[in-house]
């Protein structure tokens, strides 16, 4: 029998409207899969065995036999005092490794007592303004053995440098160090938002910092190269992948015109995805993205490291798919998300809590979302073969469609100049937004089906959230105005004089950044310094 | 003058950079028949007032994710009392926890979207508590 033939015959006849079978993303989905749609498939080409080019079952040859994923949960609100305490208790719990929150005043590299930091200080992550705040921060947590990975984009160079400096006074050397900062600006401009300088400032910092990681920091991966933000501000999941590989390109571009050596830095390069709701549709983008990732290595840089060519990513489950109405059901959507994430043949995953749809988690939320990974590593069985997936019909079929469509978009994209090039007309933006917007239109239509909110909906009682006063702010101020009136105020005036000069000029901006971050510079001096010679980037207002 | 459009103007007060929702609703609200200003992010309160007060708009539309919604709704609403003007409905949406609405309420705040809210039920609210002129 014929596909088609297969398809016209009952059970196969539609009994539902054909627009409820598309993904999440849009995409038709056909009622079965059989080998002819994979005609020309190649196993040893396309796929290979796990640990093998082009990686599409895996970066390891035994994936979670040899070693699970790392579960590492992103936590961090109000002082760091109260954060040090969260991240002990995570520890306590099997945590593998940390992730910082920072708050809005830290990631836009504004001190607290800025007015724009009004109503903003530790609400949303953990404040750390200097030095004195990562050191509280990482209190009795010695940093060679912990694995930290920290969400911080415009100012990544400063916090880095804060890091740096508490593992110097813990009489750590920086090579032992491991960990992440995420420091990808190019999501910034295209998703997230987060940007202080123009791009081109913003880049010439990035490969600043991958060049000092690659001479001094050689467990520590320089930058995560960030689809999460991309896919939670409305994208596709194709266009979360295209975009997120093409700023990789776009680094690696960067970096190489620098005249780095690619072999010398592109193993330390690391991705981070989302995994949304749409299971097969997230399954088939993780292993396009070990696909694509190989041959771009490969081919287009003509890398020679196998480490090179490897995708390894982290990925976080779809905060935006968490509902406010009947938040219990948000542990069964994050369960699938984070199942999604392992059969991709993720490195690392946190899995959001329930309550994230309306406030930072609760510490009891926080431990059904860890308990989450541990019933998925320990009970479930997939942890038992490498790409269980692999060779069906259907997420094969997905997996290169849907790579198909991310090489589209690398050619729009190179047709523009590039990720930079493209994010100046205001290209990924676009597209990112009427994926919202159309999106948002078939909830609205009940073509999309949420459950809680736009069908099954039902009367609830409040729900227990956790709090963030107002008190938070004034300590923070307090903190900064005691430790601006304790330091040596010439020694912190000549470290900014310094960075200026580095910044007007071409040498590496790192080392005179952690000269002012050891002389307790804060992060709001340190940002404003750079603003001064390097401007701000204001996004035209367009909807 | 009854067939004025509503003019409403979508601001991003403070540092908070997620404008999905923000961006949404604006063009629903346009798309609605209404005349539709986006400040773009990172407005302080101050820049919002004025901008509403040079473009004569009808409402205020707070987009805010961040947990900051307290201090920037008292101020944007002390300073609308300030310069007189009162008769500017604000809304409010974003994420906000349901212990801080009846404070928000007794500031004058005039409705506050919660995640989930449909673009209709925006724009009916909106039409509803805005009076013609």
């Amino acid at each position: 029998m014929t596909k088609k033939a297969v398809e016209e015959t009952p059970p196969f006849v539609e009994t539902r409207p054909s627009r409820v079978h598309t993904t999440i993303s849009g995409r038709p989905i056909e009622p079965l899969y059989r080998p002819e749609d994979l005609v020309g498939f190649d196993y040893a080409r396309d796929l290979g065995d796990p640990g093998e080019l082009p990686y599409t079952r895996g970066i390891h040859r035994t994936m979670y036999r040899g070693k699970v994923w790392t579960m590492r949960q992103f936590a961090g609100f109000g002082t760091p005092r109260e954060t040090n305490a969260r991240f002990k208790y995570l520890l306590e719990h099997g945590v593998h490794g940390l992730s910082v929150a920072f708050d809005l005043p830290t990631l836009m590299g504004r001190d607290p007592d800025h007015p724009l930091s009004l109503g903003e200080v530790g609400k949303c992550g953990v404040a750390v303004s200097s030095l004195q705040d990562m050191e509280t921060l990482f209190e009795g947590i010695p940093l060679d053995q912990v694995s930290t990975s920290m969400t911080i984009n415009s100012p990544a160079a400063m916090l880095l440098a804060f890091y740096i400096c508490v593992a110097e006074k813990q009489g750590i050397s920086p090579v032992k160090l491991s960990g992440t900062v995420q420091a990808d600006i190019l999501k910034e401009f295209i998703a997230q938002k987060e940007y202080i300088f123009p791009p081109r400032p913003s880049m010439r910092v990035v490969v600043d910092m991958i060049r000092y990681c690659t001479e001094r920091l050689p467990k520590w991966n320089s930058i995560s190269i960030s689809g999460y933000h991309i896919r939670e501000a409305g994208s596709t999941a194709a266009q979360e992948l295209a975009f997120t590989l093409r700023d990789g390109v776009e680094y690696v571009q960067w970096c190489v015109d620098a005249g780095m050596d690619v072999d010398g830095f592109a193993p330390r390069l690391s991705f981070f995805f989302n995994s949304h709701s749409d299971f097969f549709e997230e399954i088939a983008k993780f292993r396009a993205a070990r696909r694509i990732w190989a041959r771009v290595m490969k081919e287009r840089f003509g890398a020679k490291s196998p480490r090179s060519w490897m995708c390894r990513f982290h990925t976080q489950t779809a905060g935006v798919s968490l509902t406010a109405q009947q938040p219990y059901n948000n542990v069964v959507r994050t369960a699938l998300q984070a199942l999604a994430a392992v059969l991709g043949g993720t490195q690392s995953l946190h899995t959001n809590s329930l309550d994230e749809a309306l406030a930072l988690p609760t510490q009891e939320a926080v431990t059904i979302a860890l308990r989450t990974q541990q019933i998925i590593a320990h009970e479930s069985g997939v942890a038992n073969t490498a790409d269980p997936l692999g060779g069906s019909y259907f997420v094969e079929k997905l997996t290169n469609d849907i790579e198909a469509d991310a090489l589209e978009y690398f050619r729009r994209i190179d047709a523009m100049g590039g990720m930079v090039g493209a994010i100046e007309r205001g290209y990924p933006q676009r597209e990112i937004q009427e994926a919202a917007f159309q999106f948002q239109k078939a909830v609205e239509r009940k073509e999309k089906v949420i459950v809680g909110v736009n069908e099954y909906a039902m009367e609830e009682k409040p729900f227990p959230i956790l709090y963030i006063d107002e008190k938070v702010a004034e300590e923070q101020v307090g903190r900064v105005e005691a430790r601006r009136r304790s330091r040596d105020g010439g020694q912190v005036r000549a470290a900014l004089g310094r960075l200026q000069e580095v910044a007007r000029g071409t040498g590496n901006v790192m080392e005179p950044i952690l000269e002012a971050a050891r002389a307790y510079a804060t992060l709001g001096e340190m940002c404003d310094a750079l603003r001064e010679v390097w401007g701000e980037y204001v996004e035209p207002p367009i909807f | 003058m009854t067939d004025r459009k509503l003019r409403v103007l979508i601001a991003k007060p403070g540092l908070d950079g997620h404008d999905r929702g923000a961006k949404v609703v604006a063009r629903a609200l346009r798309d609605a028949g209404m005349e539709v200003i986006y400040t773009g992010l990172r407005q302080s309160p101050e820049q919002i007032v004025s901008a509403a007060a040079q473009e004569d708009v009808d409402a205020i539309g707070l987009s805010i994710l961040s947990g900051a919604h307290l201090p920037i709704c008292r101020r944007v609403i002390e300073l609308l009392k300030e310069k007189g003007m009162e008769g500017v409905q604000v809304f409010l949406g974003g994420i906000i926890p349901a212990q801080d609405i009846p404070e928000l309420k007794r500031m004058g705040v005039a409705e506050v979207f919660l995640p989930g809210a449909s673009t209709q039920d925006v724009i009916r609210l909106i039409q509803g508590a805005i009076p013609a002129r």
